[in-house]
């Protein structure tokens, strides 16, 4: 084994469905990074791989880049925008010194139109051909060295999910790899005064190259062109006629026709026409009425998933998490470090790795969805149905996801193409009532609903789902008017392949896994802790030296049944001379009109942690009083108005705050994973003011009629 | 056979026919990109239950696409 110098830049690139995303993991294992494209929210994966030449021993470095999949280098969204942008301008950061097409090898024609543009563009091209045995079981021929002669770049016939040819392919991408001589299609004698004017402007290889500028002459605002440059460009338009869209069309329908010529004379399809599996099992799953029922089995299986199932791993994380806090507490000297870190870091990071088993569970579902084909069928049925609201069919799953948590439901909206709709699902999924407010709705309802019987239906249950219900009806209300407000230039087609059903691979989902789990750690994971220590700071320093006072009583009590009382007492005093506890009085004129008090006002401070420590604080907070056997919800229910002298926990003041958590985003986890997924603090910041506002607005509503 | 074109949006279910042309520059590139190139033979498979959309099998694939997006496609109808 040698020691080496070479760094290969490697670009994958296929038609969507063709098996890219087996094959990238296949080449580099678990050495992948996940990142965003600059200046757009399209995922880029990377990942590097170390290749050892089988003869020489020689090590090679190869970083391979995984472009989205597209149909063709024209792009008509942002996904597909990206692989143009990397194959056809030389000085991208990206771009390869070779190129991967994985093509179908059943549906050889459509692949090779994008692997003709490749090869076109001049960049050292090898053309993996993918489902060699799909190919043989439908009596499909292929003459791999025909195709290899025709086309001019190496040919390897591979089976991705069987991992069968893939040295081969490992090989062939370290050895020197010419660039491609012919042009799948000359283009030359297209607009020659423009295109050769570009060409030799830009100096590029490829007079393709020059017509796919030409084309998209005003946006090419990512490339790497100087204003004056792309002024210059301009100027060889001056005077000459040039349609781009006449002459892309005219381009790719003689780009086919040399393509079925290619085909012509190395392939041989078998005319069988045998109803096939895909078509017999979809005459069952998107049957006008067993096509939902289904669907509606299958929603109900996730969601008790992430709801019941992911319990059992998520309460293990809480003990082992709080016992290690418990260690780490004690073991580090007291005071204000140990402090920080216990309740300020280590908290944080508590609440994040909380959330991974109800993520790994989704995305789990969503890929085994994504990779049996199934996905695309339930964007089939539910795409009418939701479009009325602004919606995709593809949102169903993030909304109903959004039940048990919006964080995994926020991330699974990369599954929606359009830009605009998959805004939109983001903007209202928090809106469906989570399972942290659960704990809020049960503490509220137990105190303002008698537990009475209406026929057979429990009161408090009624009460319980209209509150689940609401969230759900005013999801698709904001999505309407959501939808109306986002403009957007985009056109955007919904035209998507239905891919034939198959075995889900389950190395894939394992990967898809462990990349969304690694997204939140890391990226939501940042957010969550510098919001985690600014809330531990604002509940445990005070303005003044009250504060510190009462916190030195507490510091010097020892630990005894007597003083159990008084130091409960003591704490609840603390809360409030803390910042949290300021802030909770310097909110009480503004949310006065919706019922509540400075110690709700304290509640609604440091639950944007999580809706669920709304009760931890409200216990807190009323641990004063005498009698200890109360319960803090007996102790709420008791506590009477000082000017009314009726009880303060009214019905009005119940609904208006039950209300108020259905709407408003208190949780910092999903704000950080909206900053995520949308690349800036624009949309997080707009998301907060709205719900905050409906929040507002609605309690206040409620609370004026109710009173 | 019909020679008259129609919109694809106005077959049912289970008919053939062959593409003509495209209505929409950019709609047509995207046809093309995904191999439905005028004179491939179209067959409808299905409609989604409330109408739309569509799904229709072309050039060795199946593809779904909307109603109001199948009204760009001029085809003409074979037996």
């Amino acid at each position: 084994m040698q020691e080496s110098k070479k760094k290969i830049k490697v670009a994958l690139i296929g038609n969507p469905n063709v098996g890219k995303s087996s094959l990238f993991n296949l080449l580099t294992g678990l050495h992948q990074k996940i990142a965003n494209f600059p200046g757009v929210t399209v995922e880029k994966k990377t990942g590097s791989a170390t290749i050892f030449n089988s003869t020489t021993g020689e090590a090679n470095h190869l970083e391979i880049l995984d472009l989205p999949g597209t149909y063709s280098l024209y792009p008509t969204s942002p996904d597909e925008r990206i692989p143009f942008e990397v194959l056809c301008d030389p000085k991208n950061e990206d771009h390869p010194n070779v190129v991967v097409i994985l093509a179908d090898g059943t549906n050889l024609k459509r692949s090779l139109f994008l692997a003709s543009q490749v090869i076109d563009l001049k960049i050292p091209t090898v053309l993996a051909l993918n489902m060699m045995d799909l190919v043989q079981s439908q009596g499909i021929k292929i003459k791999p060295d025909e195709l290899e002669r025709r086309l001019g770049i190496r040919v390897c016939p591979i089976i991705a999910r069987k991992g069968v040819g893939i040295e081969e392919l490992k090989q062939a991408l370290i050895n020197d790899i010419p660039v491609p001589i012919t042009d799948v299609y000359d283009t030359t004698l297209i607009k020659p005064s423009i295109l050769g004017g570009i060409r030799k402007e830009l100096q590029l290889k490829s007079n393709y190259a020059a017509l796919q500028i030409a084309n998209h002459i005003n946006t090419l605002e990512q490339f790497n062109l100087s204003t004056e440059q792309i002024k210059k460009l301009k100027q060889f338009f001056e005077g000459v006629e040039y349609d781009g869209n006449k002459i892309q069309s005219f381009e790719s329908l003689e780009r086919y026709k040399a393509i079925q010529q290619i085909i012509d004379s190395c392939v041989n399809v078998a005319d069988q026409k045998k109803v096939s599996f895909s078509t017999r099992i979809d005459r069952l799953l998107v049957h006008r009425v067993w096509g939902y029922v289904i669907f509606l089995c299958i929603l109900f299986i996730i969601f008790q998933s992430i709801f019941s199932i992911a319990e059992f791993p998520m309460n293990f994380i809480d003990e082992t998490f709080t016992g290690f806090i418990d260690l780490v507490s004690n073991l580090l000297p007291k005071g204000v470090l140990n402090d920080l870190i216990v309740n300020g870091v280590l908290a944080g990071i508590g609440g994040i790795i909380i959330f991974v088993p109800q993520i790994a569970m989704l995305f789990m579902f969503i890929a085994i969805l994504e990779d049996t084909g199934y996905m695309a069928r339930v964007s089939f049925l539910m795409d009418k149905l939701m479009r009325n609201f602004g919606l995709n069919g593809r949102s169903v799953i993030p909304l109903m996801s959004g039940v048990a948590c919006a964080v995994p439901a926020i991330m699974s909206t990369r599954t929606i193409s359009s830009w605009k709709e998959r805004m939109v699902t983001i903007l209202v999924t928090p809106l469906m009532s989570c399972s942290a407010r659960l704990p809020v709705y049960t503490l509220l309802i137990s105190l303002i609903i008698p537990s009475t019987y209406v026929g057979v239906f429990n009161l408090q249950g009624m009460v319980l789902m209209s509150l689940y219900l609401i969230g759900f009806i005013a999801a698709l209300v904001a999505s309407v008017v959501i939808s109306g407000l986002i403009k957007t230039k985009q056109k955007s087609y919904f035209i998507m392949e239905i891919p034939v059903y198959r075995m889900p691979r389950w190395s894939n989902i394992g990967y898809s896994i462990l990349e969304k789990v690694k997204i939140f750690l890391i990226d939501a994971g940042k957010i969550i802790i510098a919001i985690s220590i600014v809330l531990w700071f604002l509940s445990s320093r005070g303005p003044g030296d009250k504060y510190e006072k009462v916190n030195q009583q507490i510091e010097q009590m020892t630990d005894n049944a007597e003083n159990t009382e008084k130091k409960l007492l003591l704490e609840s005093q603390r809360l409030e001379y803390s910042y949290a506890g300021q802030l909770g009085h310097l909110l009480e004129p503004v949310i006065k009109p919706l019922g509540f008090d400075w110690k709700i006002g304290i509640a609604l401070v440091t639950s944007f942690a999580a809706r669920e420590v709304f009760v931890g604080t409200m216990t807190t907070i009323y641990s004063v009083g005498n009698d200890e056997n109360l319960t803090v919800k007996e102790k709420m229910r008791i506590e009477k108005d000082v000017v009314t002298g009726q009880p303060r926990y009214t019905v009005a003041v119940g609904w208006s705050l039950m209300l108020f958590y259905a709407f408003a985003m208190q949780c910092m986890s999903t704000l950080a994973v909206v900053k995520r997924e949308t690349g800036s603090w624009k949309w997080p910041i707009i998301q907060f003011v709205y719900l905050s506002a409906l929040a507002y607005f609605t309690s206040l509503i409620v609370y004026q009629l109710l009173k | 056979m019909s020679t008259a074109s129609k919109k694809l949006s106005q077959l049912k279910k289970g008919d053939k026919c062959i593409v003509d042309s495209y209505k929409d520059e950019s709609m047509q590139q995207k046809m093309l990109d995904m191999g439905c190139l005028p004179g491939e033979i179209i067959t409808i498979d299905r409609f989604a239950p409330l109408g739309c959309p569509i799904a229709i099998s072309v050039a060795g694939t199946m593809l779904c696409i909307r109603k109001d997006e199948a009204e760009n496609i001029l085809v003409k109808q074979v037996d």
